[in-house]
């Protein structure tokens, strides 16, 4: 399934930028960019997405390399919740007022 | 796929499932992402207003470049090579969110340097003084937050998100815009009449920002009901101008306004007639620097030529190289 903004007709592939903001926390996607190869990816990345210190770690992945799910089969591929909230802590009601639970 | 509706002369036949889905997520004031179904003309709409949106970021380097090595300290000329620099990444942002659209970086690059695209008049206006620089920060780049602010709800999600990062960058923008002009203000009296004057040239077409009055603005309606667009024209031009006068005050500048002032019944500031033919002739391309911006745009394409062409080529031969590798 192609990529957004990922077309035939674009010259430079595109890449997808992830951001972790510091030590401890998860990368998280902050936008995509056009780069001829990776290593300039990586550094227009930076140049774009972290000139405020945003970053202490830069991703890039080719969009194209990202498998997604079916969105027109939404619904059908995410499981339906309904009738499934004992899978939440607040389904169990009866422990009320008891402490450290 | 469409599901059809019992026959009624009165109302659309059917409407697609999609399509239901569309207007059931812009009701529920929800975003619409890339992959999802959208009806044609709120892509083009979209890609018309983004690409518009991205040139004026990126000509709009231009009349403050112009100051970048006249500026009158190292901490000014830092400060200014780190707006242009803000400029050019807000460029880049909503290139990315056109393209997520189907347009190509290439086409919207070509629409724009063959003059076929648009951008903000604004920048076809000339920056002859140092105090420039201080107005463009202060009205430019407040008239544009007043713009932007609330498109970071637009219904199409990059775009929206695009906005939020532009936003945040932006009140710096202004702010040091806004300090130049107080600096210029607390100086000498050649000073002030310097940052007046500039003040007098930018006020009008700052306010021809949003766009023409609410009667005569064709696309709006249609752009309000998809949720791109969430206030009209002239109700943020109110706002804005609304904002300007107690900083003007602040600054010691007089809007050049004669027919400004405080309605005690609306507790608004109403505000003198504009010249909408100023503003339609510098949309025609009339404008004092129209040809000198694209000019520049036309010859900065054609110089990174090189660079673009070396890029991809090199980044040919690596591939190349890897694959041979693998090969072995
Ligand atoms: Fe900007
Ligand atoms: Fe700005």
């Amino acid at each position: 399934m192609t990529t957004p903004g990922d077309s035939a007709a674009e010259i430079w592939p595109l890449w997808e930028v992830f951001v972790r903001s510091n030590r401890g926390l998860s990368h998280v996607h902050v936008g995509s960019l056009h780069a001829p190869d990776e290593t300039l990816a990586v550094r227009n990345a930076r140049d774009l997405y972290t000139r405020r210190s945003e970053g202490v770690s830069v991703w890039v992945v080719p969009a194209a390399a990202i498998t997604t799910s079916d969105p027109d089969a939404k619904g059908a591929f995410f499981e339906s919740p309904a009738g499934k909230n004992y899978r939440h802590a607040s389904y169990y009601s009866k422990s009320e007022g008891v402490k450290h639970l | 796929m469409t599901s059809t509706i019992t026959p009624d002369t009165s109302a659309p036949v059917a409407i697609s499932v999609e399509e239901q889905q569309f207007n059931d997520l812009i009701e529920a004031d929800s975003r619409i992402e890339p992959r999802d179904w959208m009806p044609e003309g709120y892509r083009k709409s979209l890609v018309r207003q983004i690409s518009q949106h991205a040139h004026s970021e990126i000509i709009g380097m231009q009349p403050e470049s112009n100051w970048i090595t006249r500026a009158p300290s190292l901490k000014r000329k830092a400060i200014l090579m780190a707006k242009v620099q803000d400029e050019a990444g807000h460029g880049l942002y909503l290139y990315s969110a056109a393209q997520t659209l189907g347009a190509t970086r290439d086409d919207m690059t070509d629409a724009l340097i063959a003059g076929k695209a648009r951008y903000s008049s604004i920048f076809n206006y000339p920056t002859p003084s140092w105090a420039d620089m201080g107005s463009i920060g202060w009205l430019v780049d407040g008239a544009a937050i007043c713009n932007q602010v609330p498109l970071c709800r637009a219904s199409y999600g990059p775009y929206g998100r695009a906005m939020v990062r532009i936003c945040k960058e932006e009140s710096f923008h202004q702010r040091q815009g806004f300090e130049i002009l107080l600096e210029l203000m607390q100086g000498t009296e050649e000073q002030r009449q310097m940052a007046q004057d500039s003040v007098n040239r930018w006020y009008w077409p700052a306010l021809m920002m949003f766009g023409p009055p609410d009667d005569d603005s064709p696309n709006s309606a249609q752009s309000m009901a998809w949720k791109i667009k969430r206030h009209s024209n002239d109700e943020l031009r109110q706002r804005f101008v609304n904002m300007l006068v107690p900083q003007a005050a602040v600054l010691g500048v007089t809007l050049p306004d004669p027919d400004l002032h405080f309605n005690e019944e609306t507790q608004q500031w109403d505000l003198g007639e504009i010249d909408w033919t100023e503003f339609h002739e510098v949309l025609a391309g009339r404008g004092p620097n129209n040809a000198q911006r694209l000019q520049r745009r036309r010859d900065a394409h054609d110089e990174g030529a090189w660079v673009r062409e070396a890029a991809a080529a090199y980044a040919h031969k690596q591939s190349a190289r890897t694959e041979e590798m693998a090969a072995k």
